[in-house]
């Protein structure tokens, strides 16, 4: 993985010092809460519900053994002993003091960490596809560009007083990941028909109160010009993204407001003085620099004939049920991609201990598996594992209560802080997470359903994903009582979809029946290997809005 | 107010003018709309002459007339109004302009070494604060990733330079 040299070390430990300096004015009153807002938020720190929370950044959702040692200490040091996994790769801990902050990220710092840009009107955290370096159908390992972008957009002079958020992410397979085209700029890695490798450049995706799927601004940059591309897009933004409504100020809206034609004519014409300036330029030397530090490691010539894995299989029906569904194909034979679910049964989506996150790390040594990753569906992956230690491995997890054999399936549930925790939230998030969970938590149940993606936001900021759930759940408030939406039929894949909304919202006592209504309907209709989404698609809404709404007085 | 220009106070030589008021014998400051207005005469003065953009008013409006101007001022009406910032950089990389680059308004502190990255050079600042405030403003990140119109040696080139000294590979 990637490693700091002496500039980016002293970068980040000056840019601790610098946020202390200004944590130091805030608490002597000299700035005012309005004027400390945005520099804490450039620095990921936000006023919560109940406390402040601080957001540290996970580049590309990759961390090393001593990285999560350190998460672990900061969980118990400065938290309640434990932290949240977030939708973008990020991990966050919620009850942080801020006259401690300083020395939290001064610690983070001495691991390569930090929290820049976490948060506020600038360019966040670059994410990536969480198989990236370990994927059967990968291009190009997508955390080398996601590397020279992080570097890019470091406190970047232009565009860190940006209209609005804005963020990145990159996936390198044929298979989306990483959900590029529900970002406001989402690059493919792609290959051309001469063999090149370059990238597609989509502008203008976004979930929030209006959900669009990204426009193609660039179809082919060379890997050369990619940071001028990418300054050419941000100065377009800066110059015309609205800044009179908060709520139409992503750039989602003006490519939508130009048109994408427009949009590329504008992006083309700061391109070409950008690329002929020549200083944003990406030699292909610097390219093969950051390549070498995410390397594949040495996997060695094993077979995928792994008798021990075979036999923990025949024996073990947990281990069993595990592989079935916690497997990915690894690009080396012998070699397999594990998810490790933090979706324990009736659990909070995306949470670890202090206890689990130091076990991980020791797990990461002794299984050689070098770094874990984070997903964006608040799940932890370990990339390269051998598949004669899976057995092993599976205990481990199981005995660290972290070997649920649910990825993918329907009690995989995304969810954001919600009504819990977070100072935007309508409703609260969680506590229907869990209860969907336990609904559906015998294990026959959910395999037989198969691939069911269920993404819950406790307002319209999304930052639960339903837009792109195949069933997406949005919490709202009516005269102060939590309802919930629902929606059917959206993706984040290669398939990008918008859900659509079925109806009037559900009480907060009606919402799981709604949703097990649905999920019968689907188990009632579907063909072959169909899964829900497909039938979803196939069969279109009104049969699932029959049965959810099978007994109110105003239907049909 | 004050005006520190290339990190020292410096004596205004400018005066703001407002749109209906009478120009002044020396160096006048005027909106992008009086100058609009006036071009000619504003131009055929033998005084400096600056004009003053508003945040929604892209330096472009000014064409070939920006090479005339001794001044351009960038008004930030809001810290969180980041347009000026692509405005400075406009000016100083694509328009070439040598003249000064003036900030006003609401900007921070924690804003001033951004501002001075993108070729802004003078900045409006309030009576207490002081050229040691902003010497440290400048030094607090002592060096940067991204080019821009300081022309500041970028991380990248400088890990060349270090390399070219010291050949050894970085670790994997």
């Amino acid at each position: 993985m990637y490693r700091y040299d002496e500039f980016d070390a002293r970068f980040v430990a000056e840019r601790v010092d610098q946020f202390r300096y200004q944590v130091a004015r805030r608490l002597s009153g000299e700035l005012t809460e309005d004027e400390f807002k945005p520099l804490r938020l450039m620095n990921g720190l936000y006023l919560q519900l109940h406390a402040y929370m601080l957001r540290i950044a996970v580049p590309y959702g990759t961390l090393s053994p001593r990285q999560l040692r350190m998460l672990a200490h900061i969980a118990r040091k400065y938290d309640k002993g434990y932290g949240h996994f977030t939708t973008r790769q990020n991990i966050q801990f919620n009850w942080i003091k801020l006259v401690d902050v300083p020395d939290a990220l001064a610690d983070l710092a001495s691991v390569e960490m930090h929290a820049i840009q976490t948060s506020g009107n600038c360019i966040r955290n670059v994410t990536a596809d969480h198989f990236a370096g370990a994927a059967r159908d990968e291009i190009e390992d997508p955390r080398i560009l996601a590397e020279i972008v992080r570097q890019w957009s470091s406190l970047h002079p232009e565009f860190s007083f940006l209209p609005r958020k804005f963020k990145i992410a990159v996936s390198g397979s044929e298979h989306d990941r990483a959900a590029v085209k529900f970002h406001d700029v989402g690059i493919e890695i792609v290959r051309n028909d001469e063999g090149r490798v370059g990238y597609r450049v989509y502008a203008g995706g976004g979930m929030g109160r209006t959900p669009y799927i990204g426009h193609v601004v660039g179809e082919f940059v060379e890997r050369s010009d990619i940071l001028a591309f990418l300054e050419a897009v941000m100065r377009v933004y800066n110059q015309s993204g609205r800044r009179d409504n908060l709520y139409k100020s992503r750039i989602k809206i003006l490519v939508n407001a130009l048109g994408a034609d427009e949009m590329r004519r504008q992006v083309m014409r700061e391109f070409e003085e950008l690329r002929a300036a020549g200083t944003l330029e990406v030699p292909g030397e610097e390219l093969a620099r950051i390549a070498r530090y995410f390397a594949a490691p040495d996997f060695g010539a094993p077979t995928d004939d792994v008798p021990e894995f075979d036999a923990a299989r025949a024996s073990n029906a947990a281990f069993r049920a595990w592989s079935d569904t916690n497997l990915a194909p690894h690009r080396a034979p012998g070699y397999a991609i594990a998810t490790i679910s933090l979706k324990p049964i009736g659990g909070v989506p995306g949470d670890a201990t202090d206890e689990q996150l130091d076990a991980l790390a020791d797990l990461l040594d002794e299984f050689g598996v070098g770094e874990l990753r984070v997903s964006h569906e608040q799940n932890l992956v370990l990339p390269h594992v051998r598949k004669k230690d899976l057995p092993a491995v599976f205990a481990r997890l199981e005995a660290l209560g972290l070997g649920t054999p649910n990825a993918g399936l329907v009690t995989d549930i995304i969810a954001c802080p919600g009504l819990d925790y977070c100072d935007l939230a309508n409703a609260r998030s969680i506590p229907i997470a869990q209860r969907i969970s336990e609904r559906f938590g015998d294990l026959d149940r959910q395999h037989d359903i198969g691939e069911l993606k269920i993404k819950i936001s406790g307002c319209i900021n999304a930052c639960g994903h339903h837009h792109a759930g195949h069933i997406g759940v949005l919490g709202v408030d009516k005269k102060g009582v939590e309802y919930y939406q629902l929606q059917l039929g959206g993706s984040g894949a290669e398939d990008a979809s918008i859900g659509e909304i079925l109806g009037p919202a559900f009480g907060e006592h009606e919402i799981v029946d709604a949703v097990e209504g649905v999920i019968n309907v689907y188990l009632e209709r579907r063909e072959r290997s169909e899964r829900f989404l497909d039938t979803v698609r196939r069969v279109g809404i009104e049969p699932f809005k029959a049965r959810a709404y099978a007994g109110w007085a105003f239907h049909i | 107010m004050s005006l520190i220009k290339n990190g020292a106070f410096a004596e205004d030589q400018f005066q703001s003018i407002a749109d209906d008021a009478p120009l002044p014998a020396n160096g006048t400051i005027v909106s992008l709309a009086r100058f609009g207005r006036e071009r000619e005469a504003l131009l055929a003065r033998n005084a400096p002459l600056g004009v003053r953009l508003k945040s929604e008013e892209s330096p472009e409006a000014l064409g070939e007339d920006v090479h005339r101007l001794s001044v351009v001022v960038l008004e930030f009406p809001k810290f969180r109004d980041g347009r000026a910032f692509s405005w400075a950089r406009m000016l100083r990389t694509r328009f070439h302009f040598e003249g000064e680059i003036r900030a006003v308004g609401a900007f921070l502190y924690d804003q001033l070494a951004f501002m001075a990255r993108v070729g802004i050079d003078a900045f409006e600042v309030r009576e207490n604060f002081t050229e040691a405030d902003f010497a440290r403003a400048m030094g607090e990140m002592s060096e940067v990733y991204q080019p821009s119109a300081d022309g500041r040696p970028t991380i990248r080139s400088l890990r060349a330079r270090a390399r070219s000294l010291d050949p050894t590979p970085p670790r994997p």
